[in-house]
């Protein structure tokens, strides 16, 4: 280990900070768990489960709903938490802020009712090369259903965005554009306030998905200016089951429901129905009240530690993590951007991903090893998966010495 | 658990020098296998004549398991009848999926050593999938996958 990512482990209290959470303390295959694919989903911290057991086991009731005490309880909880959230992001108004059940279903709301009010035939939307497919499906099946283009903004051999593509990507039939804010593939952190420059203008709006940006840096809607801004509560040490579609009002209170039902509508009668204001228009039925209880707590969590403080010592992790990879024999990393986050995507020479997972399991260590939801990035890199460490701050520099060690065994096993 | 019970010499060998790793032209019949959970692509060529299998080969993209396995199986197959293959299809996959299996891989030469990657149950679509391939090939469907 380093002397810097010894002093930086001192000044992070990585130790106390792991305490927080009970999974991680365990043995894999007779060996201490490193847990090293964050990027799938990250483990939970006690607070937050006790956030969720609190409210079934104290307050449990529906929200908006009836005149008791408990539903009192229960929404003040949901709402408390969406205050939160709204905060924590920056947005103006708790009326941004749609929980749905995660990422993937706020980008089929977002591709459902943006395409209802404002795709036509012939219309184009843009999207990176480097999207998780859900933040490309829902615009294939957008443009299906409207005869729609949908145009891809391509990626450099190191991984990033050709951004100087951009404008001539851009024409007078371009209605939108949605891409990612880091990648969960590559660990790009791509330059999203120069895409929002560009797009606006010429009054283009523009969508990021920032569920792999959330956990690892902070976000301020009103100076990022983004029209939609999507993340995932599990990534973010959140339950599963419960994500953020951020919208500015103004394109909100434009778009058509997505789904109808209950809490959506303010009177109903057999023939026709009024909608409910903004947020509970886009959020049909019982929602997940303990997942959004959780998400609450899982902010509280992280702004306890301080998310700058958090984004400081994962640099020094990554870093740390790439000079090991690069000093291996026969090892590709698989996007070598200038800005990355908590991603080391990487091949090894001989030795087939899925085994390196299995062989490194065997080690205590967990990655995620496969084409990680982005198979036209592995098709663009030509490789048919990666294998995928990926970081959260509760790391340590002896979990990559120990990935490490794990990694050479690849060879000894498969040579 | 030892990691090597999976990773066998025979396997390691067949993964780094798979036998029978070519095309085979037309008309024999062919069929592409997918693992969309890994990303494992398998294609499968079989020349039947007479109802024996008169030549069988692969080619594609895989982990160590599933390179191994279809390796071994062309190996295995070549000059068989169609109904030993049926047989040995079912013997193969009733011993890597079923629980209480009673079939002994170890009765059917070098295939034995796919027996122990039942104690790895994340990695049995590995071995699988070309066996599926390859009975996709014979009733010519174009193709399988394991999901």
């Amino acid at each position: 280990m380093s002397k810097s990512a010894h002093n930086l482990e001192t000044f992070f209290d990585v130790e106390r900070y792991r305490k927080d959470f009970p999974a991680l303390h365990q043995e894999v295959h007779g060996k201490p768990l490193a847990y090293l694919d964050n990027a799938a989903t990250a483990q939970k911290p006690q607070q937050v489960i006790d956030a969720i057991s609190n409210y079934y086991s104290n307050h449990n009731s529906n929200v908006h709903r009836g005149v008791h005490t408990l539903s009192g309880r229960a929404t003040d909880l949901y709402e408390g938490s969406r205050e939160k959230i709204a905060k924590y992001i920056n947005a103006k108004s708790t009326k941004e802020i749609i929980f749905t059940k995660g990422a993937t279903e706020a980008l089929n709301l977002l591709a459902y009712s943006f395409g209802e009010h404002a795709i036509s035939a012939g219309d184009e939307i843009i999207v990176s090369g480097m999207e998780h497919h859900s933040n490309l499906v829902p615009w294939q099946l957008l443009c299906q259903r409207k005869n729609a283009i949908l145009k891809i903004l391509p990626i450099t051999k190191k991984g990033e965005l050709d951004l100087a593509l951009l404008p001539e990507l851009i024409s007078d039939k371009t209605k939108l554009i949605s891409v990612v804010h880091t990648s969960n593939a590559l660990g790009t952190v791509n330059p999203i306030e120069d895409i929002i420059n560009i797009a606006h203008t010429q009054n283009i709006p523009v969508a990021i998905d920032g569920s792999q940006a959330l956990p690892h840096t902070a976000v301020d809607m009103q100076a990022l200016d983004a029209d939609f801004f999507i993340f995932t509560g599990h990534k973010m040490f959140g339950p599963t089951g419960v994500g953020v579609l951020y919208g500015k009002e103004a394109w909100l209170e434009k778009l058509p429901p997505y789904q109808g039902g209950g809490d959506m509508i303010r009177t109903v009668s057999y023939t026709h129905s009024e909608y409910n204001d903004l947020p509970y228009r886009f959020e049909a039925g019982t929602p997940n009240i303990a997942g959004v209880i959780g998400l609450g707590a899982a902010v509280d969590y992280i702004q306890n530690i301080g998310i700058h403080n958090i984004q400081a010592y994962e640099t020094e992790l990554l870093n740390y993590a790439t000079e090991k990879a690069l000093a291996f024999d026969g090892l590709n990393i698989i996007g070598q951007a200038e800005h990355k986050s908590g991603v080391l995507s990487f091949t090894i020479d001989g030795v087939h991903p899925h085994d390196i997972g299995t062989i490194v399991d065997f080690e205590g260590v967990a990655i995620r090893t496969g084409h990680h939801c982005a198979m036209p990035v592995m098709n663009f890199f030509n490789v048919p998966a990666t294998a995928r460490a990926s970081f959260a701050f509760y790391n340590t520099f002896s979990e990559v010495d120990a990935l490490f060690v794990a990694l050479e065994k690849t060879k000894d096993m498969l040579f | 658990m030892d990691l090597r019970e999976l990773y066998q010499q025979v396997i390691v060998d067949h993964n780094r020098n798979p036998r029978n790793f070519k095309e085979l032209p037309p008309p024999c019949s062919h069929a592409e296998g997918h693992n969309p959970l890994c990303g494992d692509k398998v294609t499968v060529y079989v020349h039947v004549e007479d109802d024996v299998i008169q030549d069988v080969t692969f080619q594609g993209d895989g982990c160590a398991i599933s390179v191994a396995s279809a390796s071994l199986m062309t190996e295995h197959l070549k000059g068989k009848t169609l109904s030993q293959e049926k047989d040995l299809f079912e013997s193969v996959h009733d011993a890597l999926t079923k629980k209480d299996s009673e079939i002994d891989l170890m009765h059917f030469g070098k295939l034995g050593v796919l027996a122990n990657v039942k104690n790895f149950p994340m990695r049995v679509k590995c071995a699988t999938l070309c066996w599926h391939t390859l009975e996709a090939a014979l009733a010519n469907q174009k193709s399988v996958t394991t999901e």
